[in-house]
C-alpha cells in the first residue's frame, strides 16, 4: 500500500490516496462489527437448520422442526376453535329463547356479533344497523319477513333474491314501466301513501280527491301484497307502508319511483360463508340492535 | 482480503463484473427454484381462466389503482383466516399477469370478496362509497357507469396471455369480443357461448343494472364477483382444520 | 448549452432528436385509438423540442479546446434544478395523496386525480424524478472530481439526462390517464421501459468511459456505489420489466410472470430498488459530499469495503420479506428474513462510518445546516435500516405488513435518509458549481432544515401510531377468543393520524419550496461564464484532453 500520513485528530494513518480532496483513514474494522456479523450469521444458521430454508433443485430443506406456515396456521385456527368450544357448543345447542335468557351467552353474542356484523353486514346495513337508501334498517324493528328469530335466521341463511336455491324471493312490480298504471294514477297512489301516518313529506299539501282516488287504486293493485291497510305482509316480504320506516325513502320522488320501476332488493345468502353458529350469533345480534331502538 | 480489494478497485471492469456476480446470487437462488419445485404452485384441476369480460374488469382494477389500497392475499395468520376466509394459495393467482397481491390495506382484503355482496351493492359503492359506507375513504368512481367498455382489442389480450401460457383456446380468442358483450347481456344471442366456453358456473348477467349497455362498471363488477372463485382448491384444502384434542 | 457541443456532436444530437420525433410520430399515428397515441405526441414533442434547441445553436462557433481543461458541469447544473422541480412536484403529490385519505372528497371526483391513479405519480415523482435526477447529476459531479477527468464527450450526459426525464414524464403522465403495468415502483409501460434501457446503458457506458480516463489509480468508494447502482438497477429493471405488448400500437402489455413467481420477481425488484436506487446511489453521494463538507478523511477505508460488499451481497436476498405469510413458499421467506437480519451489519457499518467521519468536525455540524442535513440523514439511515431489519422478522412483519407502519418506515427512509442527504448534497454542490462560494441565504438553509426535521417527526410518529393501532386492531381477540374489531372500526381509528400526516408532509413540502427558492436565488448570484475560476490545475487536464471519443 502507498504511504499514508497520520491524521492528527484520530491518530490513525491514511491510505495515502486523495480524490479531489478526500482522504481515507486506514482504521481497522472495529471489533463490534465483526462480532455483530458473526452473531447474526449464527442466528441465521440456527434458523436455517430448524426451518424450511434452502432450495435444492426440485425440493428444499424442510428444517429439523418440520414446521410450515400452512400447518402452523391450521393449528392456530384449531386452537382458536378449541378456546371457543364452550360457548360455541352452548350457542349451537341452545334455542333462541334460552340463549336470549342467558346473560352470559348474550354478552358473547354482543361481543362477537359486533365484529362479525361490522365485517359482513355493515357495508349494506350500516355499522349500527341503521340501513341506507336501498338497504333496510335493522334497527327500526319493522321487519319485511317477520321479526321472530327463526325468520331472521332464515333470511340470513338463504338471503333475499340471492343465488341460493332456497332463497327468499320478493319483487315489487314495475307498475309504471310495465304500463299497468299511468303517471297520474301513480301520483294519486303516492298521495294516498303520503296521507298514511308514516309519510315524511309534510310540506306538500295533499289533494283529498287524489288521496281518495289513490286509495281506490291501492285497494285494487297493492293490497294483495301490502295487506288491507298497507301494513305489509311478512309472508312475501312486502314492507309495511304505514310506518315511518322506508327502504327507498318516503318522499314523493322515491315513492313514485318505487311504484314506477318496482323494487327488487338483493340480500346475499350466508350459508356458505358463515358457520351456523356465526349465523345464529348474527341473528341474535340483529335482534339486539332492533331492541336497542325502543 | 483488503489487499485483494486494493487491487480490484484499480480496475473498473473487474469491479463491475464483481458487482454483477455478487448481486446476482441471491436473486438466482430465490427465483429459479420457484419454477422448478413443483409444490410451489398447488394442483387445482377445477381452475378456470378469466372470461374476457372479467379480464377487462381486471384491467380497470389496475388502471384505477385499486391495488394501492386493497390486498388480494390472505396470509397464513389466524385472524386473517377468521376474518377473510381460507388463506390464499399460489394457484389462485396462477393466471394473474401480473399478480395483484398488494402491499397495503387501506381498505379490506378482496381475495374472497366474490359473491359476498350483490352486484347492486358494488355498483352503488363504486359509484359513491360514502352513500353506503359513511366512514369510507375510498374514492368514488362515477365514470365507470358512464364509460362504454372498450372490448375491441380483447382478442389481442387473450392471444398475448395464451402466448405466455394461459390455457385460452383459439375458439375463446376468436369469440373474445362477443363473449365479453354476451356475459353482461344474458338475454342476447351472444350470451350462450360464454357458459359453453367458460363453464356453467360463470356469472352471466347484467352487472351494472343497465341492460342496454355494457359499461366499465359491468366489467369491474364481473371481475370483483369472481375473486376467490376461480377454483375451490383453497376451500378443499382447508375445509376441516384438524380439531385439537380438547382436555376434558 | 448547445455552444458547448462540438459540430460532430450537434449532428449526432440532431439525428437523435429527429429519430425520437419520428418515433413519437409513429406512436401517435399507430396508437390513434389508444392512449398510446397520447404518449406518442409527448415523445414527438420531446424530440421536436430538442431538435429546435439544437438548431437554434447550430451555427454557433465550436467550443475551443480550452474547455477540455475544465470539468463539464452544465448537465449537472440542469440535473440539480430538475431534481428540485421534481422534489416540489412529487412531494406536492404526496401531500395531496395524504390529504385524500383524510378527506376523500379532495379528488374532486375526477378520474385522473383519484387516489389509486396519483399515488404512483407521487412515488415515481419522488423516487425517480427527484431521487433519480439528483443521483444522475451528483454522480456526474462526483465521478469527474474523484477521477480528475472530464467526461469523455458533451453529448451523452445530455442524452442520459434528457432521456431519463422523458422516461419520468411518460410515467407520471401515464398513470393519471390510465396507462400502468401496476407493478409497484415499475408501473411504466413496456415502451417507456425499453426507452429507459437505452438511456441506462448509455449512462453505464458514460460512467465506465469516465472511469477509464481517471488520473487516480484507485477508484473512490462513491464510484463503487454509483457503479453498483447503475449496474444492478439495469439488471432489476430488465428482468422485472420483461413483458409482451398486446400489439405494437398499444400501450397495454402483459408481464411475462404470473402469480407467485411474479410476486417474487416484483419484490426482488421492489426491494432492490430501495437497495440500489434509494440506498446505494445515495451512499455514493454521502461518501463524497459529507467528507468534503466536513473537511475530514473517511473514518475507515476498511469499513467502507465491508459495508459495500455486505450491502451488495445481502440486499439481493431480502426481497421476500415483503411476502411473509403469503402464498410464497415458506423457505423463501426464511431466506428473506435471515438475510435481512444480517444486512443490518453492513448498513449500520455505513452509517457509523459516516458519523465517525464527523469526529473532529462536530463544531461544524452545529453551525453548518448543510452538514447537519447530511449528519441527520446518516442517523435516519441507521434508524430506518434498523426498523427494516426488525420488521423483516416474520413475527414482527405479521403485525406491520399491510399497515401504515410500513409507510412510516418508508418515509423515515425516504424523507429522513434519501431527501435529507440529497438536500445536504445539493446545498454542498450548488455553490461549487455556480462558483458563488455559498448559498444565497444560509439562513434559509437553516429554515429548510428545521421544517424538514419537524415534518419528518410529525409524519413518522403519526404513521407509527396509526400502523401499530391498525395492526393490533386487526388481530385483537376479545375475552371470548373472537375477533374484537371489524375492519371499518380500524379505518375510523385512522382518521386523526391521516390528518396529522398530511400536516407533517406539508411542513416537509414547505421546506423543499424554501430550498428551491434559495437555489434559484443562488443561481442568479452566479458570476458570468468568463469570470469563472478554474477549479482544478490545468496541468492535470492537459494530459487527459488528448482522447475525446465522439469528437
Ligand atoms: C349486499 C348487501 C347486503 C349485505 C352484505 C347484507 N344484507 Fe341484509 N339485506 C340486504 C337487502 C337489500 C335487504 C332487503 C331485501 C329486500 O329489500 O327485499 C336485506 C335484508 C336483511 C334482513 C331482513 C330484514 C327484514 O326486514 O326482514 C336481515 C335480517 C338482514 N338483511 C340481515 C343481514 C345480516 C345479518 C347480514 C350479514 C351477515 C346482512 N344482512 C348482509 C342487503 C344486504
Ligand atoms: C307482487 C307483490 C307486490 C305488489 C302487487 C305491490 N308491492 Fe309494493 N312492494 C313489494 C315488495 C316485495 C316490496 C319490497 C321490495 C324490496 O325491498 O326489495 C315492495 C316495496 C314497496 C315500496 C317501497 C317501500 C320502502 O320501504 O321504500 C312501496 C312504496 C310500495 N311497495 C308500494 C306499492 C304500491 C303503491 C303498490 C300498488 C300500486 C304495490 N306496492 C304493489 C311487493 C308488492
Ligand atoms: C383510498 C383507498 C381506496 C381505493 C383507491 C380503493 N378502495 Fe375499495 N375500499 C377502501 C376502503 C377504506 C374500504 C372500506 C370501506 C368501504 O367499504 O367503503 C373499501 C372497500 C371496498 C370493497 C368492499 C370490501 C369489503 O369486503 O367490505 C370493495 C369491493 C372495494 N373497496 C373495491 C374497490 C375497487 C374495485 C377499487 C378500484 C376501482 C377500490 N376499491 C379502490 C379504500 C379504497
Ligand atoms: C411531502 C412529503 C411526502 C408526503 C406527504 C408523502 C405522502 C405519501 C402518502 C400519503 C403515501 C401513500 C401511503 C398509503 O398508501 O397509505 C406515500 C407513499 C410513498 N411515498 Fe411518500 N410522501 C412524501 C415524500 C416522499 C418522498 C420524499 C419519498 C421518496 C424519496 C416518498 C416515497 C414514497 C414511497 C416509496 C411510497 C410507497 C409506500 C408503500 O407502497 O408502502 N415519499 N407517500
Ligand atoms: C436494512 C435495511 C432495510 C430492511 C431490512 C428493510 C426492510 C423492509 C421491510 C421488512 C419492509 C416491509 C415489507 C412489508 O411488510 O410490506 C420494507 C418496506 C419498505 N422499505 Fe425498507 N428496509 C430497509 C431499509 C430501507 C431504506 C433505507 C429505505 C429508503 C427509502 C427503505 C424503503 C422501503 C420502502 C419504500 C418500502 C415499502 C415497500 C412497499 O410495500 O411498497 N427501506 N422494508
Ligand atoms: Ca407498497
Ligand atoms: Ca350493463
Ligand atoms: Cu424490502
Amino acid at each position: 500500500m502507498s504511504v499514508g500520513e497520520r491524521d492528527p485528530h484520530t491518530g490513525h494513518m491514511t491510505t495515502g490516496h486523495e480524490w479531489g480532496g478526500i482522504k481515507e483513514l486506514n482504521t481497522p474494522v472495529p471489533k463490534p462489527v465483526i462480532w455483530f456479523l458473526i452473531g447474526t450469521f449464527i442466528f441465521s444458521l440456527i434458523y436455517w437448520v430448524l426451518m424450511p430454508a434452502w432450495p435444492l433443485g426440485v425440493t428444499y430443506t424442510r428444517g429439523l422442526l418440520g414446521l410450515d406456515q400452512r400447518d402452523e396456521v391450521m393449528v392456530r385456527v384449531a386452537e382458536g376453535q378449541a378456546a371457543r368450544a364452550d360457548w360455541v357448543k352452548a350457542i349451537e345447542e341452545g334455542s333462541f329463547d334460552s340463549i336470549q335468557d342467558d346473560e352470559v351467552l348474550m354478552d358473547v353474542v354482543r361481543g362477537t356479533g359486533s365484529s362479525l356484523f361490522g365485517d359482513n353486514c355493515a357495508v349494506c346495513h350500516g355499522l349500527n344497523g341503521q340501513g341506507g337508501p336501498g338497504f333496510p334498517s335493522l334497527a327500526a324493528g319493522s321487519w319485511l319477513w317477520g321479526g321472530e328469530p327463526e325468520d331472521v335466521w332464515e333470511t340470513i341463511r338463504v338471503g333475499i333474491n340471492s343465488d341460493h336455491p332456497e332463497t327468499r324471493m320478493s319483487e315489487m312490480l314495475a307498475f309504471g314501466r310495465d304500463q299497468i298504471l299511468d303517471r297520474s294514477t301513480i301520483l294519486d297512489v303516492v298521495a294516498y301513501l303520503q296521507s298514511l301516518p308514516g309519510s315524511d313529506d309534510p310540506q306538500t299539501p295533499l289533494d283529498p280527491e287524489a288521496v281518495a282516488r289513490g286509495e281506490e287504486t291501492f285497494a285494487m293493485q297493492c293490497t294483495a301484497c301490502h295487506g288491507e291497510n298497507g301494513q305489509g305482509d311478512p309472508a312475501m316480504g312486502a314492507p309495511d307502508l304505514t310506518d315511518d320506516v322506508w327502504i327507498y325513502g318516503g318522499d314523493r320522488d322515491s315513492l313514485y319511483w318505487s311504484i314506477y320501476r318496482g323494487r327488487k332488493g338483493h340480500m346475499p345468502h350466508w350459508e356458505e360463508r358463515l358457520s351456523p353458529v356465526e349465523r345464529k350469533i348474527l341473528t341474535l345480534y340483529v335482534l339486539e340492535i332492533a331492541k336497542g331502538r325502543d | 482480503m483488503f489487499k485483494t480489494h486494493y487491487r480490484l478497485e484499480r480496475h473498473s471492469i473487474a469491479l463491475a463484473i464483481a458487482i454483477i456476480v455478487v448481486a446476482s446470487i441471491g436473486g438466482i437462488v430465490e427465483i429459479a427454484p420457484l419454477f422448478t419445485i413443483d409444490e410451489t404452485v398447488e394442483e387445482a384441476p377445477d381452475m378456470r381462466v378469466y372470461t374476457p369480460l372479467e379480464l377487462a374488469g381486471r384491467d380497470i382494477y389496475m388502471r384505477e389503482g385499486c391495488y394501492a389500497c386493497h390486498s388480494q392475499m390472505i396470509r397464513t395468520l389466524q385472524d386473517e383466516v377468521e376474518r377473510y376466509g381460507p388463506f390464499s394459495l399460489a394457484v389462485e393467482s396462477q393466471y394473474d399477469y401480473p399478480m395483484l397481491w398488494g402491499s397495503k390495506r387501506t381498505g379490506p382484503d378482496l381475495a374472497r370478496v366474490g359473491g359476498k355482496y350483490s352486484d347492486h351493492w358494488h355498483v352503488v359503492h363504486l359509484n359513491d362509497p360514502r352513500e353506503v359506507v359513511s366512514e369510507s375513504v375510498m374514492p368514488a368512481y362515477p365514470w365507470l357507469l358512464q364509460n362504454r367498455l372498450k372490448t375491441e382489442k380483447l382478442d389481442l389480450h387473450l392471444r398475448t396471455l395464451q402466448k405466455l401460457g394461459t390455457p385460452y383456446t383459439d375458439e375463446m380468442i376468436a369469440n373474445a369480443v362477443a363473449d365479453a358483450q354476451g356475459q353482461a347481456a344474458p338475454n342476447s344471442d351472444q350470451a350462450s357461448g360464454v357458459a359453453e366456453r367458460y363453464g356453467e358456473d360463470t356469472n352471466i348477467r347484467d352487472f351494472d343494472g343497465n341492460p342496454d349497455r355494457v359499461t366499465e362498471m359491468d366489467a369491474l363488477v364481473a371481475y370483483l364477483q369472481i375473486l376467490g372463485r376461480l377454483t375451490d382448491a383453497a376451500y378443499v384444502a382447508q375445509a376441516e382444520p384438524q380439531p385439537q384434542p380438547v382436555e376434558e | 448549452m448547445v455552444a458547448q457541443l462540438t459540430r460532430n456532436e450537434r449532428h449526432i444530437g440532431l439525428a437523435l432528436a429527429v429519430f425520437v420525433s419520428l418515433l413519437g410520430l409513429a406512436m401517435a399515428a399507430g396508437g390513434k385509438q389508444d392512449l398510446f397515441g397520447i404518449h406518442g405526441l409527448i415523445v414527438f414533442a420531446f424530440g421536436v423540442g430538442s431538435a429546435f434547441l439544437l438548431i437554434s445553436g447550430f451555427h454557433l462557433p465550436e467550443p475551443s479546446d480550452e474547455r477540455l481543461t475544465r470539468y463539464y458541469d452544465d448537465p449537472i447544473k440542469v440535473g440539480l434544478i430538475l431534481s428540485m422541480i421534481w422534489a416540489v412536484f412529487g412531494m406536492f403529490m404526496g401531500v395531496w395523496v395524504a390529504a385524500q385519505l383524510a378527506w376523500p372528497a379532495l379528488n374532486f371526483d375526477m378520474a385522473w386525480t383519484s387516489f389509486g391513479r396519483i399515488r404512483p405519480v407521487h412515488t415515481t415523482g419522488v423516487i425517480f424524478g427527484f431521487g433519480g435526477n439528483a443521483l444522475i447529476a451528483t454522480s456526474f459531479h462526483v465521478m469527474q472530481r474523484t477521477s480528475r477527468a472530464r467526461m469523455p464527450d458533451q453529448l451523452s450526459p445530455w442524452f442520459v439526462l434528457i432521456g431519463y426525464n422523458l422516461f419520468c414524464v411518460l410515467s407520471v403522465t401515464g398513470f393519471p390517464i390510465g396507462i400502468t403495468q401496476s407493478k409497484e415502483y415499475a408501473e411504466a409501460e413496456w415502451y417507456a421501459d425499453l426507452w429507459l434501457v437505452v438511456v441506462w446503458v448509455t449512462y453505464l457506458v458514460l460512467y465506465l468511459r469516465t472511469l477509464a480516463r481517471r488520473q487516480e489509480p484507485h477508484i473512490y468508494v462513491s464510484n463503487w456505489y454509483f457503479l453498483a447502482f447503475i449496474l444492478v438497477v439495469a439488471m432489476l429493471h430488465i428482468v422485472n420489466g420483461l413483458a409482451l405488448p398486446i400489439s405494437l400500437a398499444s400501450a397495454k402489455s402483459y408481464t411475462i410472470y404470473s402469480g407467485v413467481q411474479d410476486a417474487m420477481v416484483q419484490w426482488w425488484y421492489g426491494h432492490n430498488t430501495v437497495a440500489f436506487f434509494l440506498t446505494a446511489g445515495f451512499l455514493g453521494m454521502m461518501y463524497y459530499y459529507l467528507p468534503t463538507r466536513a473537511g475530514r478523511p473517511i473514518y475507515s477505508y476498511r469499513l467502507s469495503i465491508i459495508s459495500f460488499w455486505g450491502i451488495t451481497f445481502f440486499y439481493v436476498w431480502v426481497g421476500s420479506h415483503h411476502l411473509h405469510y403469503t402464498a410464497l413458499p415458506h423457505w423463501v421467506q426464511t431466506l428473506g428474513m435471515t438475510f435481512s437480519v444480517m444486512l443490518l451489519v453492513p448498513s449500520w457499518a455505513s452509517a457509523a462510518n459516516a458519523l465517525l467521519t464527523l469526529n473532529g468536525a462536530w463544531h461544524k455540524v452545529r453551525t453548518d445546516a448543510t452538514l447537519r442535513f447530511m449528519m441527520v440523514a446518516a442517523v435516519f439511515y441507521g434508524l430506518s435500516t434498523f426498523e427494516g431489519s426488525f420488521t423483516a422478522i416474520r413475527a414482527v412483519n405479521s403485525l406491520s405488513h399491510y399497515t401504515d407502519w410500513t409507510v412510516a418506515h418508508v418515509h423515515a427512509g425516504a424523507l429522513g435518509w434519501v431527501a435529507l442527504i440529497t438536500f445536504g448534497s445539493i446545498y454542498a454542490a450548488v455553490p461549487r458549481l455556480w462558483k458563488t462560494g455559498q448559498m444565497y441565504s444560509p439562513r434559509l438553509v437553516e429554515v429548510h432544515f428545521w421544517l424538514a426535521v419537524a415534518g419528518i417527526f410529525v409524519y413518522v410518529f403519526a404513521m407509527w401510531n396509526s400502523g401499530i393501532i391498525q395492526g393490533l386492531m386487526w388481530r385483537t381477540y376479545n375475552e371470548n377468543n373472537a375477533l374484537a374489531y371489524s375492519f371499518i372500526e380500524s379505518l375510523v381509528a385512522m382518521h386523526p393520524y391521516y390528518i396529522a400526516r398530511t400536516f407533517g408532509g406539508l411542513l416537509f413540502l414547505c421546506g423543499a419550496v424554501v430550498g428551491f427558492y434559495n437555489l434559484w436565488k443562488t443561481i442568479q448570484l452566479a458570476p458570468r461564464e468568463q469570470e469563472v475560476l478554474r477549479d482544478q490545475p490545468a496541468a492535470v487536464l492537459a494530459r487527459s484532453s488528448a482522447v475525446q471519443p465522439g469528437e
